[in-house]
């Protein structure tokens, strides 16, 4: 069994600047697990821990059952893809698959069928006679993961693979680690910066800012539940329109949040018990692009009208994006491409008010 | 009407009175003129040398003629020195002086700055730099004291002091290369290897040394150049010919009381010259690229 288990894990730099403040995660086996955070957040750092390339400063980390603060990289039964691949360059695609066998003493014809399998799983097979310099980025990245997949470890840990690479080869090479994930089944850890990345791979996503997880969840929990405002933020693209408001009453003995004095929007009556000890507050109104959207007249219950000055106008092709001011505040909306709309004029627009999330403005948290 | 259709209208030719062109060919012509005369300057002396060794003693003495061109041409000199004990004696005394310093210097080297660039461990940073500022001390005036030392050991007039010596002058610049070179590598190779389970020396000798191979030949080419043609130090140590390297013993032994035999000379310095000479011309973009090239890593 190949569970991950970090328990209070602390980090300090010498000079005392604090990376990691004190984490706990839990990694079920098989599990796909992405760390996802802007830099410096500590990610890299815990995988960097987990590798046992990092000294850890406090707290305990697991794996397999078996603490392994003190024991090094080598015998953790863990395999690393690097960043920036870290192939060896003197030595051909089969050696440096082989490395970590012959290190190990393994069998020729067993390191043979092992590389050979894993050159079939990434579809390498013709460059395996070839040096690193002969690849190209992708090919260079498949090499690193057949070089983690031959050892058949424990636990996979992967540092940003896709940052280096083109954003076409990035999205193809997205689907090839998730195939292999489906394939080889291997309990993952995922860093990542990329919020689509950590969204179409992971089975949960942790969300890190600051040294410290501000969320953990599968993707779609993340999504419609975000704990805090910071991962409201960053997860979904483009980001959340977060607007300053006051909870006031509303028509039918509801509640209401204000944006100015024109734009007044009525809360789901589900959510008045809710909102209720907020009245007379300010807080923060969060509401995604996707939620914002061209006026229908026969809206669903929940979906208020308010119309906005147009700015700017971005046709993406399959959608358009309107962006806004609310006072000094951004706002976009994502409207059908048929919507005609001008800079300059006003647009009606539907508001979801179903997707809505209310924030403290001083904590940050999602109520 | 395209955009990028051209119609042929200014034909004219383009004046070259200020252009990048003409200033172009007067640096073209500059470069010439000075390499001209630095390779006149440097092989002006190894052509004479040749000339000379091919000359017999006669046509030597005689100062007829012009000294540039050999009229009567000999291998004389050359068959001379080959049968010559003494002359196969310094031969073979350089070549196991030089072996065992290029060996003994790239050991020490090696290891030293594998352990300076990667292990770092609290003085490595000045131990580093103090290991080239070594260099501030000339050798002339160092041999003073070493003679003390070596008198100490009780090896003086023995070749065997310059295996112990020459590595004082070679090593520190050895290590200077190897630990730029060595620094040079990515530190997620090293973290690669480590999480595929190399111990630290696997890690030197599978990954480092064959990675950083040029700077290796680069260095291994400034220690033998070093210990082959050392002359201070041997002239300072070396009495007997038994015991002599080339350099000394060419000047010792060919030059007989106040009769020099400029033939035999400059032949014994052709023979000399000539395993530096082949190395360089097979290892010279090696030691250039190691010299130059060690920051910068595909």
């Amino acid at each position: 069994m190949a569970e991950v288990s970090c328990r209070q894990v602390v980090k300090i730099y010498d000079g005392g600047v604090q990376a990691v403040k004190g984490i706990d995660l839990e990694i079920a086996d098989r599990e796909f697990v992405v760390l996802v955070g802007p830099s410096g957040c500590g990610k890299s750092t815990t995988l960097r821990m987990i590798a046992g390339l990092e000294e850890i400063s406090a707290g305990e980390i697991w794996i397999g059952g078996d603490i392994v603060n003190d024991v090094p990289p080598r015998d953790r039964d863990i395999a690393m893809v690097f960043q920036n691949y870290a192939l060896y360059p003197h030595m051909s695609v089969f050696d440096n698959m082989a490395f970590g066998l012959k290190l190990r003493k393994f069998p020729k014809d067993e390191i043979k069928r092992r590389v050979d399998e894993a050159a079939r799983i990434l579809d390498i097979v013709p460059l395996l006679d070839r040096k690193p310099r002969a690849l190209s980025g992708g090919q260079r990245q498949r090499v690193a993961m057949g070089r983690a997949i031959v050892r058949n470890p424990k636990v996979f840990l992967f540092d940003e693979p896709l940052s280096n690479l083109d954003a076409k080869l990035r999205v193809q090479m997205r689907t090839e680690i998730k195939k292999v994930h489906q394939t080889v089944r291997t309990t993952t850890v995922y860093v990542t910066h990329d919020q689509v990345e950590a969204m179409t791979l992971a089975d949960r996503v942790v969300v890190m800012n600051g040294g410290v997880i501000e969320q953990v969840g599968s993707p779609q929990d993340l999504y419609h539940s975000p704990a805090t405002r910071f991962v409201a933020g960053f997860i979904g693209s483009p980001a959340m329109n977060f607007l300053p408001v006051r909870v006031v009453d509303g028509t039918d003995g509801g509640l209401a949040v204000q944006v100015t004095e024109q734009i007044v929007l009525p809360v789901p009556a589900s959510r008045t018990d809710r909102y209720g000890k907020y009245k007379g507050h300010p807080m923060v109104l969060g509401l995604r692009p996707e939620h914002l959207f061209e006026y229908h007249e026969n809206g669903r219950v929940g979906w208020e009208r308010v119309d906005l000055l147009v700015d700017v106008v971005e046709p993406m092709g399959m959608e358009t994006m309107v962006h806004f001011f609310i006072g000094h505040e951004p706002v976009c909306a994502r409207v059908d491409p048929a919507t005609h709309a001008e800079p300059g004029e006003m647009l009606p627009l539907s508001a979801d008010m179903n997707q809505m999330h209310l924030m403290e403005p001083d904590t940050g948290r999602v109520v | 009407m395209s955009a990028t259709t051209f119609d042929g209208a200014d034909t004219r030719p383009i004046s070259h009175r200020h252009s990048l062109h003409r200033q172009r060919v007067w640096a073209l012509w500059g470069s010439y003129t000075a390499l001209g005369v630095f390779v006149v300057l440097f092989l002006v002396p190894p052509f004479y040398m040749l000339m000379t060794s091919l000359k017999s003693s006669a046509e030597i003495s005689a100062q007829k003629g012009n000294p540039w061109i050999v009229h009567h041409p000999t291998l004389a000199n050359f068959w001379y020195l080959i049968t010559y004990p003494n002359f196969q004696t310094y031969y073979l005394n350089t070549v196991i002086v030089t072996v065992l310093t290029v060996v003994l210097s790239m050991t020490i080297a090696i290891l030293a700055a594998f352990s300076l660039a990667r292990m770092g461990f609290w003085g490595s940073q000045t131990l580093a730099t103090g290991v080239f500022l070594t260099y501030l001390i000339p050798a002339s005036l160092l041999f003073l004291p070493l003679f003390r030392v070596v008198g100490f050991i009780g090896l003086i007039n023995s070749y065997w002091c310059l295996v112990l010596l020459y590595p004082t002058l070679a090593v520190p610049f050895c290590t200077w290369i190897m630990i730029g070179y060595f620094s040079s590598i990515p530190k997620e190779l090293d973290e690669a290897a480590l999480i595929d389970g190399a111990g630290y020396l696997q890690m030197l000798f599978r990954i480092f040394i064959p990675v950083a191979m040029p700077g290796i030949i680069a260095a291994t080419i400034f220690a033998f150049t070093i210990s082959w043609g050392a002359f201070l130090y041997p002239l300072a140590y070396l009495y007997t010919s038994n015991q002599m390297v080339l350099t000394v013993g060419i000047v010792s032994d060919l030059i007989r009381g106040d009769v020099f035999e400029w033939g035999k000379i400059m032949a014994a310095n052709v023979l000399a010259s000539l395993p530096p000479i082949l190395i360089y011309a097979f290892l010279m973009d090696y030691y250039v690229a190691g010299l130059t090239a060690g920051a910068t890593k595909g």
